[in-house]
């Protein structure tokens, strides 16, 4: 059994509204997975049936191989999850919280100390062990959540939005952490509006949107098919110019200011427009993710 | 509801450890309402009304207002503490803390979440009723060992009050609501079932409406124990009490999976 996760049209719906469409995808043991997608596009729903919690409306979902439906408990044993919302227990010290978790897991009180002790030094914790939930600063308290997904050594580790909120240095941090648990063997399914995020962390990823999966595969390939190797982005572009891409047949996009020429040639194709037509500025830079996403989800606003 | 049994397991016992060491890192706090609230009760009522009533005459006997309160102040605890802890904290778990939505991604289903709490409810009856026994022994008015059996059938009795607190925290859109309850049967209880005025001087139309109340049976049961008049005539009272308990309690859960799982 190679596959972590296995799901064949999976379906997810809220009374009337169908969160998940009915999506395929599989997850390799070792690998780091994205799910990227524009706010309710389903991602928390998908994860939430992974873990068993949100009853599966349709379609097939196989963790480790069991079927979610008939095995919640063997399968939540080894799995560790970081849920996008704060579940931290306030009452209890950071240390607590580690220990409390691990009795869920039925483990013993001697084995959960070693381990709790080996986690707050891992996600860089120890000194803060003492302090309670509400001293800590939004970067901590998601290393802990993070330190508490791993109390039951889980073989797949699901972390949704992990670093939303965070300071540039909190989510190198926690960047560093993941990676490290890559590298350990483990599987980690993410969810993230970061698309740096994403492309530093992900083996391979899907973008998601309305329920439906758009597009799957490794960033970097699916940038280089989808959207080309550069973009050059035109703001203040004359009418002109968007005629003249239409006729080359450009790949390219227009928002209220900008045009946006996706093109595997980008050099050539900006010495042969700069100059040429009246413009406020031109520049070239390399295709990223987030082209791939504005391309595929569009540029207005959800929810 | 096969399944709803089917997913309950031991594992419930984690969730109660859960809430018994949060209590336990607050427990100063804990201890003080179920110690004070009996002595300034037993002041106001005793001094106080006692002054003015000094005996009730109960089931054809006359007894000492005191004595008489004494059993119907502990009953009335263990409602109070086992209703507000499945009521209020409960809800605080769930909706501000939550606490339920980490627990689930952990091999416990949620009707262990629930199991747990509602023995966690159930033992904060026992817990704030003995320790308020602890205190109204001290003016004398318990006859032990004959008292003792109150420590678990405070438990039961807890467990009935749980399950029916979680029946409303499964139903309320908001913490606020829970004032109906409250309004609506856990004060009328508290007044109107034998706690503090023999059931015999009410109207008899009223006095069948008491003995509807879980609340009349129980302090019934709490207040042979106190005066040490056991074995008395409590069968109906424990029957009422144990054929209630179990249907608020799966029903609590069942309601609670209702509005948690969707
Ligand atoms: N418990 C629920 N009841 C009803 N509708 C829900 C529930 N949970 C989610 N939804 C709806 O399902 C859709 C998908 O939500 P979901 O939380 O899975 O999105 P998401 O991709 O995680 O979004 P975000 O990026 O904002 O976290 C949304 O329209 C949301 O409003
Ligand atoms: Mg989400």
């Amino acid at each position: 059994m190679s596959h972590v996760i296995e799901a064949r049209g999976l379906t997810k719906k809220y009374g009337d509204l169908t969160a998940v469409d009915g999506i395929d995808f599989s997850i390799r043991a070792g690998e780091c997975y994205g799910f990227l997608g524009p706010n309710g596009a389903g991602k928390t729903s998908t994860v939430k049936m992974i873990h068993c919690f949100a009853p599966v409306t349709a379609g097939e979902l196989r963790v480790f191989g069991l079927d979610v439906r008939e095995h919640p408990r063997e399968i939540k044993t080894r799995i560790g999850v970081c849920q996008q919302e704060d579940t931290l227990d306030p009452d209890f010290s950071v240390h607590k919280n580690l220990l409390v978790f691990a009795r869920y897991f039925g483990i013993a009180a001697r084995e959960a100390e070693i381990r709790a002790q080996e986690l707050l030094e891992f996600m860089g914790l120890w000194e803060r062990r003492k302090d309670g939930i509400r001293q800590l600063s939004g970067g901590l308290k998601r290393r802990l959540v993070i330190a508490r997904a791993l109390i039951n050594r889980p073989d797949l580790l699901i972390l949704d939005e992990p670093t939303t909120g965070l300071d540039p240095q909190s989510r190198h941090q926690v960047w560093d952490r993941v990676r490290s648990l890559r590298k350990q063997g483990k599987t980690i399914l993410l969810t993230t509006h970061y698309m740096d995020e994403a492309q530093t962390l992900c083996d391979r990823l899907v973008i998601m949107d309305h329920g439906k999966i758009l597009i799957e595969g490794p960033p970097a390939d699916l940038v280089r098919s989808r959207v080309g190797k550069d973009v050059i982005e035109i703001w203040g572009y004359p009418p002109a110019l968007v005629e003249r891409a239409r006729q080359n047949g450009w790949n390219f996009e227009t928002d209220s200011d900008r045009l946006f020429i996706y093109t595997d040639a980008g050099d050539e194709v900006f010495s042969a427009i700069h100059g040429q037509y009246p413009m406020e500025r031109c520049t070239v830079r390399t295709a990223g993710l987030e082209d791939l996403f504005l391309k595929l989800t569009g540029r207005e606003l959800r929810e | 509801m096969r399944s709803l049994v089917g997913n309950i397991s031991l594992r419930s016992l984690r969730v109660w450890q859960r809430n018994r060491d949060v209590y336990f890192v607050t427990w100063k706090t804990n201890l003080v309402p179920p110690l004070l609230e009996p002595i300034l009760y037993l002041l106001a009522f005793g001094a106080g009304i006692g002054a003015l009533v000094k005996e009730v005459r109960y089931e054809g006997a006359p007894i000492g207002y005191t004595a008489f309160i004494a059993p119907g102040l502990l009953a009335t605890q263990v409602m109070f503490q086992s209703f507000f802890e499945n009521t209020y904290n409960t809800f605080v778990r769930m909706y501000y803390q939550r606490t339920f939505d980490a627990i689930v991604t952990t091999p416990l289903t949620l009707e262990d979440v629930m199991a747990g709490e509602l023995l966690w409810g159930a033992s904060k009856g026992t817990i704030g009723c003995t320790i308020m026994m602890a205190a109204i022994s001290a003016f004398g008015l318990i006859r032990y060992p004959e008292a003792l059996v109150i420590v678990p059938f405070s438990f039961l009795a807890g467990l009935f009050f749980a399950g029916l607190a979680l029946c409303f925290t499964g139903l309320v859109p908001q913490i606020d609501v829970f004032n109906f309850p409250i309004f609506l049967f856990v004060m009328p209880m508290f007044l109107f079932s034998g706690t503090f005025f023999p059931l015999e001087v009410l109207p008899v139309w009223a006095q069948r409406l008491a003995w509807a109340l879980p609340l009349t049976h129980v302090t019934r049961v709490m207040r042979e124990a106190c005066l040490g008049r056991l074995p008395a005539d409590l069968g109906w009272d424990l029957l009422y009490i144990v054929l209630a308990t179990a249907p608020v309690n799966l029903l609590g859960i069942h309601l609670m999976r209702k509005r948690l799982v969707k």
